[in-house]
């Protein structure tokens, strides 16, 4: 599959509809997989890690999954390329960093991504739409269960897979969950969430994995522990958690329906207005707009805006897919204009948020509860 | 937050590990443990076995000379340099401690926190044994076992054929004896010591070669 293609087709979880998948918008298992014999790519040449990727990319390419996918070493891809998969959430920011010696297996689907010499020598990835830990799992540990019987593992009965970092030894998996959670920032009550699941021992990141800002309400769980405890086990305890920050935002949305429905409307109208008509955006706007644009679809504030026209238009804006399709770098003010127009485009036929309270404001001075149709 | 990181300085005291830097998503939820600006760079350490971490502003962090996060030790961070010095002058010749198969050696995992090859797992054990009760929910591996381990390793259920496969046509040395080294292993666990020895003799006319 050529880059254009991968493209052209949103991914599958973009358009899948899981569980929940109205506040959880991807659940990903990553897998960190190393050679025996070989140093990790952090500590071997830059020759070492050409021949380990010469070895094992067609092994991988061969996987009856990755029939008709994108195969590609870094060297051959533009930074701008990579970027886009970093958007996508095929590859990891770490390993676009990279170049020689590095390569990505992507399938026709975008579900399954495998990168060759990231800070292991195989990270993989299944990502699945809506919260279904279970389901990405199966898919990634079927093509490692393919890949380990053709190829020397580095493995350790004591302390299972061997990876860079110990924080990743043991099962090398990492589960994540990306949530969406206008209302719990709405609230004022995200802080408390997070607090609480970082204490039982997950981690909590924003939109691009670690290090970056919790952009637009997204935020990342994910195990920190990899050591001592099963697969079944972190995937459960992990879905246990997001059920409850689901419920959590749930109730949050329902609180401010029922309890702030003014600032509910004004925060919802406002981001729609911008999104229609502004001409300038840069990313944090746009994201933070965004996100309660889709809150207000979510509730039914705003209709005939799908979540995929959402989630589509959310990776267009993106800065590399922006540079992308305009064949060329942008300087940041000519992306901000750029990201403005395809919004602008894209919302189009999206009717302004419905304004309930409008017909009745004449007449009644106060807000009545009974106002959401 | 700010409370817990002060109780563990005392560990601090007594020894300093591995330290890495992180910047978090979430800075808004904390605060600068110096100060009370938004905490913009996390310092997380193990020491003595246990996570400690030190949240600081962009300011404070400069000020106090967090520019090299690798370098950086939580103990000379929070008590000056004194304390430090001391473990440094015996840790010399430790630190020189290398991995056989890939010269990494201790004072590079000090630095990076991480591995240089699966092999060091065992080179280090010693000093991973606190690390990973720090890090995790235990210290053995309980998950997903290989189904079928390739190459090297016997299939347990054959233990009379040789345990490892003849070397393959295209000869790869390094991979070779990295394969007779898990063999080696493997015939240890399964106290086939013979087997064992006439596998290391294989690995050193192999290394002998190399050289
Ligand atoms: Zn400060
Ligand atoms: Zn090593």
């Amino acid at each position: 599959m050529r880059f254009t293609t991968l493209l052209k087709n949103p991914a599958d979880w973009m358009q899948g509809h899981g569980p929940h998948s109205e506040i959880v918008m991807t659940s990903r298992i990553r897998l960190a997989r190393n050679l025996r014999g070989w140093s990790f790519p952090g500590w071997s040449s830059e020759k070492q890690r050409v021949e380990l990727m010469n070895e094992v990319r067609p092994v991988v390419a061969d996987l009856p999954e990755m029939k008709d996918g994108f195969d590609e070493e870094y060297s051959n891809l533009t930074k701008t390329k990579k970027q886009v998969l970093v958007e996508r959430h095929l590859v990891s920011r770490e390993h676009a960093a990279r170049s020689t010696g590095c390569a990505v297996v992507i399938d026709r689907k975008q579900t399954l991504a495998i990168m060759v010499n990231e800070e292991d020598h195989f990270r993989m990835q299944g990502i699945r739409a809506g919260l279904d830990l279970r389901t990405a799992y199966e898919w990634v540990n079927r093509v490692d269960t393919e890949l380990e019987s053709v190829l020397p593992y580095a493995y350790d009965p004591r302390l299972g897979y061997l990876t860079a970092c110990p924080t990743n030894v043991g099962t090398g998996m990492r589960a994540s969950v990306m949530l969406h959670l206008p209302a719990l920032v709405l609230t004022e009550q995200i802080k408390q969430v997070m607090n609480a699941v970082t204490k039982i021992g997950l981690a909590v990141r924003g939109l691009y994995g670690e290090g970056t800002e919790a952009l637009g309400n997204l935020f990342q769980v994910s195990n920190q522990h990899t050591l001592g405890e099963t697969e079944t086990e972190l995937i459960s305890r992990i879905e246990g958690v997001a059920e409850h920050i689901v419920a959590a935002e749930n109730n949050a949305r329902e609180k401010l329906l029922h309890e702030s429905q003014i600032m509910l409307q004004d925060q919802v109208g406002r981001a729609y207005a911008t999104l229609r008509f502004a001409h300038i955006l840069n990313s944090k706007e746009a994201l933070n707009h965004l996100s309660l644009l889709r809150l207000g679809a979510d509730l039914d504030l705003v209709t005939e805006c799908d979540r995929s026209l959402l989630d589509m238009l959310l990776l267009e804006i993106q800065p590399a897919h922006l540079q992308l399709a305009a064949t060329r770098d942008l300087s940041p003010e000519e992306r901000d204009a750029r990201r403005a127009e395809i919004t602008r485009h894209r919302l189009q036929s999206v009717p302004e948020p419905r304004n309930v309270s409008l017909d009745k404001a004449d007449d009644s001075a106060t807000t009545s509860d009974s106002d959401d149709e | 937050m700010t409370n817990e990181y002060r109780v563990t300085t005392q560990d601090a005291v007594r020894h300093s590990g591995f330290g890495f830097r992180h910047y978090s998503p979430l800075s808004f939820l904390m605060k600068c443990d110096m100060c009370d600006a938004e905490a913009t760079v996390f310092l997380t350490q193990i020491v003595d076995g246990k996570m400690t971490q030190v949240n600081l502003c962009e300011k404070c962090s400069k000020d106090k000379g967090v520019t090299d996060p690798t370098g950086f030790q939580l103990a000379d961070f929070l008590l000056g340099n004194t304390t430090h010095k001391k473990s440094k002058a015996t840790s010399t010749e430790e630190d020189a401690q290398a991995c056989p198969e890939c010269g990494f050696t201790r004072a590079h995992l000090k630095k990076i926190g991480r591995m240089g090859c699966p092999e060091c797992y065992h080179t280090f054990a010693d000093d991973l044994e606190n690390m990973l009760r720090a890090m995790h929910k235990g210290t053995r591996h309980i998950g997903k076992t290989p189904g079928k381990i390739v190459e090297a390793r016997p299939v347990e259920k054959a233990p009379k054929a040789a345990p490892v496969p003849p070397a393959p046509k295209k000869v790869n040395l390094k991979k070779r004896l990295a394969d007779l080294k898990a063999a080696i292993e493997q015939a240890v666990i399964e106290e086939q010591y013979e087997e064992a020895a006439k596998l290391r003799d294989e690995m050193r006319e192999i290394e002998k070669k190399t050289v």
